[in-house]
């Protein structure tokens, strides 16, 4: 294992102070919980929004607080989600009266972990909690017998979206069913050309052949549906792109499109890769009405990348095009 | 009166801090091949939070017990946290039912039982912990009238042997169900750390 470390132990610890280090103009950071707040949280009157999840993702989610996204990120250990008493401490410091939404991946852990802070938070604080639990990943079959599928890119367009319209003022009802649109309007799919190591474990996830790609990845280092033959990016991107359009209908609105990299492929690859994507869109009757292509929700150093298609609406454009001050997105300010 | 002492409570949890502790890498290593290689790592740091734990601060083993299971909720996270922390709070809260010892402690595993498959919304034959953890509980009412050493011996070979049953099982719940048919034959690394769990409860909690 050859990484920019100190004791594998102390990764996020140590991450985090760096965060505070670069950053201290937006972000407050309590590093006895592992949370990053928005410098100037709570808000009066604001609904409030906290995410959280295993670290490893970044720049999701610390990256993405700030003005007209988060309040909080809780931040658990690498790919491991974060504890009930993170989210309770969160909850209660963003909260500016106005109730506070979860935004939570669907992961058994993250969503047990988020329901078990919710009743907490219900039975001690009195703040109102709503959740939102993402699950645009269409590799995992859906059935009411497994764990669902995943929660991956949708979630980073949702948190933008969601983000302007709490800014706006909105209550968190409006807010919870904008989250609620946001997700069932998504879908994504993924890929990797590499494994990644888990800085505890020292050794690669998977094992992937010169010659061989995962298709249907998440964002875990863990293996996807199949493993195949490496192919052109060409066709990378129509088996991306593909599943995508058919669990969906995407024509007849603008869409938001992000072409993500896993975090171990350069962006001359993610913008060829995009070109691809964008293609296949158009020749499918989908109009891009805004991308994103860059590295937003990683997988440590693996090198892959994924596609998020979210049907939008004038409405979601708006939201979207909305100021927005983070590390990781930053526009209209 | 309880089933077990506080003293026994406080072995069975050091008795189960090391076992992790060796058998972390191993745990992990499942997890890798099915998941996403945290497993022993995760549950290490959770068990060496509860070994610290002041055992003789404790009036009732269920005092201790419900402090295991928050200690465990509070620094494991993942999925493995709030299963096992569940477990420990449910275990200690039915701790004192019973007549006997032994109706005692069954009331207390099935109580574990039923807490990790509500808040885990999963069954058995999912391929999960509870594939150890719900033979383990039968085999232990079956033997129950032997006594609790003999039961919570009967309730250890019965996980240890749905956990290899859970092998050729296709996930259907947690990280691993991601991979479909590609997780048969992969051993259960949350049905191997129960079986642990059981196998370290017959060490230290049967009394004749």
């Amino acid at each position: 294992m050859k990484k920019l470390i100190n004791d594998p132990a102390d990764v996020v610890a140590e991450a985090l102070k760096g965060v505070a280090a670069a950053h201290p103009d937006r972000l407050r950071v309590d590093h006895e919980q592992k949370i990053v707040y928005r410098r100037d949280a709570p808000r009066q009157g604001k609904v409030g929004l906290i995410s959280g999840g295993g670290s490893g993702h970044e720049p999701m989610h610390a990256g993405y607080v700030g003005l007209g996204m988060l309040d909080a990120a809780c931040c658990g250990e690498v790919f491991t989600s974060p504890v009930p008493d993170q989210m309770m401490a969160a909850t209660t410091a963003v909260d500016g009266g106005a109730g506070v939404l979860h935004i939570v991946k669907n992961y058994t852990g993250d969503v047990m972990n988020f329901e078990m802070a919710a009743e907490m938070a219900a039975a001690d604080s009195g703040v109102r909690v709503e959740s939102v639990v993402t699950n645009d990943d269409v590799a995992v079959t859906d059935s009411l017998y497994t764990a669902g599928r995943r929660g991956v890119g949708v979630t980073v367009l949702l948190e933008k979206i969601v983000g302007a319209a709490a800014e706006e003022g909105r209550d968190l009802d409006a807010v919870l069913a904008l989250a609620q649109q946001v997700n069932d309007n998504g879908r994504s799919m993924g890929m990797a050309l590499t494994s990644c190591t888990v800085p505890a474990a020292g050794t690669p996830t998977f094992e992937l052949a010169d010659d061989e790609m995962e298709l249907g990845i998440g964002i875990h280092g863990e293996p996807g549906r199949s493993t195949v033959k490496l192919a052109p990016a060409r066709e990378i991107a129509q088996q991306l792109v593909e599943p995508v359009l058919a669990d969906h209908d995407f024509t007849g609105a603008p869409a938001i499109v992000m072409l993500n990299g896993m975090g171990g492929t350069p962006l001359i690859e993610l913008y060829l890769m995009y070109g691809e994507v964008a293609q296949i869109l158009r020749k499918s009757g989908v109009e891009v009405a805004r991308c994103l292509v860059g590295n937003y929700i990683t997988s440590l150093e693996m090198a892959g990348c994924s596609v998020t298609v979210l049907r939008a609406s004038d409405e979601l454009l708006k939201l979207w095009d909305a100021p927005v001050n983070t590390t990781g997105l930053r526009w209209g300010v | 009166m309880a089933a077990i002492s506080t003293e026994q409570a406080g072995a069975w949890l050091a008795d189960y801090a090391q076992v992790i502790g060796e058998n972390a890498a191993m745990l992990t290593d499942l997890d890798r091949q099915t998941g996403d290689a945290d497993h022993g790592s995760n549950m290490d740091r959770g068990m060496k939070a509860v070994a610290a734990l002041d055992v003789s601060s404790f009036d009732s083993p269920g005092a201790l017990l419900k402090k295991a299971g928050m200690t465990l909720v509070s620094n494991v996270g993942g999925a493995s946290g709030p299963l096992y922390g569940t477990f420990f709070l449910r275990f200690a809260g039915a701790l004192d039912d019973g007549p006997d010892d032994a109706s005692g402690l069954l009331g207390a595993l099935r109580a574990g039982l039923e807490g990790i498959e509500q808040r885990g919304k999963a069954e058995r034959g999912d391929k999960t912990m509870i594939d150890a953890l719900a033979p383990a509980v039968e085999a232990f009412e079956t033997q129950s009238g032997a006594g609790t050493s003999a039961a919570l011996t009967a309730a250890a070979k019965a996980a240890a042997r749905g956990r290899d049953e859970a092998t050729d099982l296709i996930a259907r719940k947690g990280r691993a169900s991601y991979l479909g048919e590609r997780s048969k034959g992969k051993q259960d690394p949350g049905a191997t750390s129960m079986t642990l769990l059981l196998e370290s409860a017959a060490r230290t909690l049967g009394s004749a």
